[in-house]
């Protein structure tokens, strides 16, 4: 016997749009299974995982502040993984991005001026870009399979931050501990409101969330976009450039990532420190995928995985399990999402028999 | 059945029915094939033939009817139980790899452990014995795609089949290597096989078929004897209406020269790709030249770089309107008032999952920037401004869709082609250069496009048309050239060019065993 995906002559546009929410509930009906095989409650374990979070003014904050990496990082994905580039590094993007804007805070420390935050966003911004670049010309000139160059450089950026901050980052008066320097005030991002902790990082979010809607929805520019992703040669056809969109899909999802890390350091850290992202660039593609790869939608899907975030810490002080059941959720929820559009599109046939396809068929 | 026979039909089918959402593709089909016919399905394109004859081979299910093999209701799921049943399929694209041999290509598709060495002295022995010389030895893609075609048959005849269903098997011959094809169908007949064969060829099907069954929008229109009919007998049983004659009448004198190409060459971009070997054209405005020749001698590369699609080295080799465009873009000879229809329509000339508008703007947002776009450099999309012209092509060349603004890929072939042929025409462009304007297209929608073609030259512009349908070459053109294995022949005045000398030309007047070929057919 065997499983056969045979596609779906109507689709229907009625489960496209419930997808993501028929995946939030079979996760949840996953995490309830898995509660009550854990010997936990699973009313109560499911309530400090996903309620308990949102009761509280300071959770909130949290949650925006965890959101807001997301957010950036996922709506640069959506456009380049719109565009058929499959950018799986920007956990590594978002590393470098940190580094390269941590350079004026740390190496300049002392240095007084307004530009210090502007300065430290753009040489973000330019680190992860220029980091995702790499991916970028090997698929673009040697034609590299960019799902493995850009995941392997994850692993040589991490290891490149865990370097320089027990080495030559270290702080000077730091009894020794891997940490750089802690960022000066006007190193620090701001609050957008005096009475929370939540910084600039989510305004970034939002803004770039609702400029990148409008691109992909308005501009010529989006329409290459996705005429490219659809098929290189009808966008050859129109004159567009599938290599050089390489290249922008890239160092705009790297930017965004890089954009995200200096934001996440800046704002939410105040130094650099051997790891400084529970793994955002890659809980990120969940979110991109989760919000349909619509800007707009990745600004709901991201608040959603931050609360994953926030539900692991919660229920591991509440009812004492670990917080890799944070992963697992997230796990569940990529697999049920892309579960859900999988079965949207196709329809399973079991095969019984030894009967071979025809050639053509 | 007008003509009832007394002897139960080796396939009948009652009543078969496929329907796709909302559309009956077919529609309660009564057909029947005698033993050791040749029978023809004659149709336009989406009239439902190759739903039909998918459901004979076991691809598609069947939504509703039956079918009976030899008196005897059968269910077909699966092509590997067609040819178990007895049924072959040559099918129209064919599915064979490239890189492999002959042989290898054959035992793909057999089922079980057959010795490769086997395969091949069985493969060589069939070939030999229906004339349809093959090595077994050589690889695919050394071969004509005459030769590939026989692999495809010989491939189905191994598996001693008793009905061969072959789909527009001569769209990609030369008359001679069509005229070697009917032979093998003639001793296939002989031998007591019957032969489903689909064509939209009037000619041919009269000249070899015994019975013809007509099928008009997934319902059968008539069921006669091909002989006793006249070609335009049969088109209107096709077509439901007279087709409208094209008339080429009014071409006047050429006037300047717009498209030159001098000594144009190119190396393949890929192992089965064709060179360009120095091509030489001219053509001038109101003029319509055709480039004939069989599919896959460098027909898509020629339009590759006349497009700039792909750029050559030599910016000289091409000029239009006078300028070097050699090493321009696509965009740049737009720009300079180029159209450009490709063959493919899926994936190339338009995106099937986007929606009208957005593949009108996908060939013309350059050329025409300043009604469709806005905002300067931020490039904002004129939404109203695209569907007004999206309306206004869809009304000049009679696109029939359903709601205002479908995806592409919802059109059928013709209607999808008058789009993407109109919004070419709707710039009025000086040069347009057309790969295979009406493949696949309803005999409506061709003469619509063929007559929107010579009227584009009457009008002043020059239109260089690559195709492989001689019918439509002789039909539209002015002057004729063949383009054989990256070579292009002397466009010719259509006065002085016949058949028998295009389908030489077509046939590799340079290659040895290529001409014995023809002669051999020539001889007969």
């Amino acid at each position: 016997m065997r499983i056969e995906l045979k596609k779906r002559e109507n689709i229907s546009s009625l489960f496209s749009i419930l997808s993501p929410f028929i995946a939030l509930g079979l996760t949840l009906i996953a995490g309830v299974i898995l509660f009550v095989s854990l010997g936990k409650d699973p009313v109560s374990a499911l309530y400090s995982f996903f309620i308990e979070p949102l009761t509280e003014v300071w959770s909130l904050h949290e949650l925006a502040i965890k959101a807001a990496p997301l957010i950036l990082i996922a709506v640069g994905l959506s456009v380049c993984f719109r565009s058929n580039n499959w950018n799986i590094g920007a956990e590594g993007q978002f590393i470098i991005g940190a580094m390269a804007g941590s350079i004026l805070p740390v190496v300049f420390h002392g240095w007084e001026s307004p530009l210090m935050l502007p300065l430290m966003i753009i040489s973000g911004m330019i680190g992860g870009a220029l980091y995702a670049a790499i991916p970028a010309f090997l698929k673009a000139r040697l034609n590299t399979n960019e799902i493995l160059s850009s995941l392997m450089l994850v692993y040589i950026a991490q290891l490149l931050l865990d370097w320089t901050v027990r080495g030559p980052w270290r702080n000077p008066e730091g009894f020794n501990f891997p940490e750089t320097r802690n960022f000066a005030d006007n190193a620090v991002l701001p609050r957008i409101i005096e009475t929370g902790k939540t910084h600039w990082g989510f305004g970034f979010a939002l803004i770039a969330a609702i400029v990148l809607w409008f691109v992909m929805r308005r501009m010529l520019k989006g329409f290459e976009i996705s005429v490219l992703g659809q098929s290189a040669r009808a966008g050859r056809f129109a004159g567009f450039s599938d290599k050089k969109m390489v290249y922008f899909a890239f160092l705009l999802s790297g930017a965004m990532a890089g954009l995200a890390g200096i934001s996440e350091v800046s704002g939410a850290i105040g130094q650099l420190r051997p790891v400084i992202s529970p793994g955002y660039g890659f809980t990120a593609i969940i979110v991109a995928f989760l919000g349909r790869l619509n800007p707009l939608g990745i600004v709901a899907a991201g608040l959603i995985l931050a609360l994953t975030y926030l539900g692991g810490e919660a229920a591991q002080i509440s009812i004492g399990i670990t917080d890799k059941v944070t992963r697992l959720f997230q796990g569940l929820l990529l697999f049920f999402v892309l579960g859900c559009d999988t079965l949207i599109h196709y329809r399973i046939r079991l095969v019984f028999g030894a009967a071979r396809k025809g050639s053509a068929a | 059945m007008q003509n009832k026979n007394t002897e139960t039909p080796l396939l009948e089918t009652r009543g078969l029915t496929k329907i796709f959402g909302s559309l009956r593709a077919c529609d309660g089909i009564d057909l029947a094939i005698a033993p050791g016919e040749i029978h023809a399905l004659l149709g336009e394109n989406g009239a439902g033939k190759s739903t039909l004859v998918k459901m004979l081979f076991g691809v598609l299910d069947p939504s509703g009817g039956e079918i009976l093999w030899k008196g005897k209701p059968v269910s077909i799921g699966s092509p590997g139980e067609a040819r178990a049943t007895g049924v072959g399929m040559v099918f129209q694209h064919f599915s064979l790899f490239e890189a492999l041999t002959v042989a290898e290509n054959i035992a793909l598709a057999l089922d079980g452990n057959v010795a490769i060495d086997r395969i091949s002295e069985e493969a060589r022995r069939l070939s030999l014995e229906y004339g349809l010389p093959l090595d077994p030895s050589a690889h695919v893609a050394d071969l004509s795609v005459g030769e590939r075609q026989r692999i495809e048959i010989v491939r189905s005849l191994l598996q001693n089949p008793e009905l061969i269903i072959l789909d527009e098997p001569t769209s990609v011959l030369t008359p001679q290597e069509a005229d070697k094809l009917f032979e093998t169908l003639a001793k296939l007949k002989a031998e007591g096989r019957s032969v489903l064969y689909i064509s939209h060829r009037l000619e041919e099907v009269q000249r070899i078929c015994d019975r013809a069954t007509v099928l008009r929008h997934g319902r059968v229109t008539g069921a006669c004897d091909p002989r006793q009919e006249t070609p335009s007998s049969l088109a209107r049983m096709m077509v439901g209406g007279e087709v409208a004659e094209i008339s080429g009448a009014g071409l006047g004198e050429p006037g300047d020269m717009l498209v030159e190409i001098k000594k144009l060459s190119a190396p393949s971009r890929t192992p089965f790709a064709v060179a360009l070997k120095d091509i030489d054209l001219a053509v001038r405005a109101g003029e319509v030249v055709a480039i004939a020749g069989v599919a896959g001698n460098g027909q898509s590369e020629l339009f590759d770089v006349l497009s700039g699609e792909d750029k050559v080295a030599d910016a000289e080799a091409i000029l239009i309107r006078g300028k070097p465009v050699g090493r321009m873009g696509i965009t740049e000879r737009r720009l300079l008032g180029c159209g450009f229809v490709p063959e493919e329509r899926h994936g190339h000339a338009a995106v099937s999952e986007m929606p009208l508008t957005a593949n009108l703007v996908l060939s013309r947002h350059s050329s025409d920037r300043a009604t469709f776009l806005s905002g300067g450099p931020l490039g904002l999309i004129n939404t109203d401004a695209v569907a007004k012209a999206c309306k206004r092509i869809c009304e000049i060349m009679d696109v029939r869709k359903s709601g205002d603004d479908p995806a592409a890929g919802s059109l059928s072939g013709g209607n999808l082609q008058k789009f993407i042929v109109g919004r070419e025409l709707d710039r009025k462009p000086m040069v347009l250069v057309v790969n295979q304007p009406t493949w696949g297209v309803d005999a409506g929608a061709a003469s619509r496009i063929r007559q929107a073609l010579i009227d584009l030259a009457k009008a002043g512009s020059a239109v260089v048309v690559i195709s492989q349908d001689l019918d439509e070459v002789f039909e539209i053109a002015s002057r004729i050239a063949v383009i054989n294995e990256g070579q292009l022949s002397v466009a010719e005045p259509v006065s002085t060019m016949t058949r028998e000398r295009i389908g030489l030309l077509m046939g590799g007047f340079h290659d040895g065993s290529g001409q014995a070929e023809v002669e051999a057919a020539h001889a007969h």
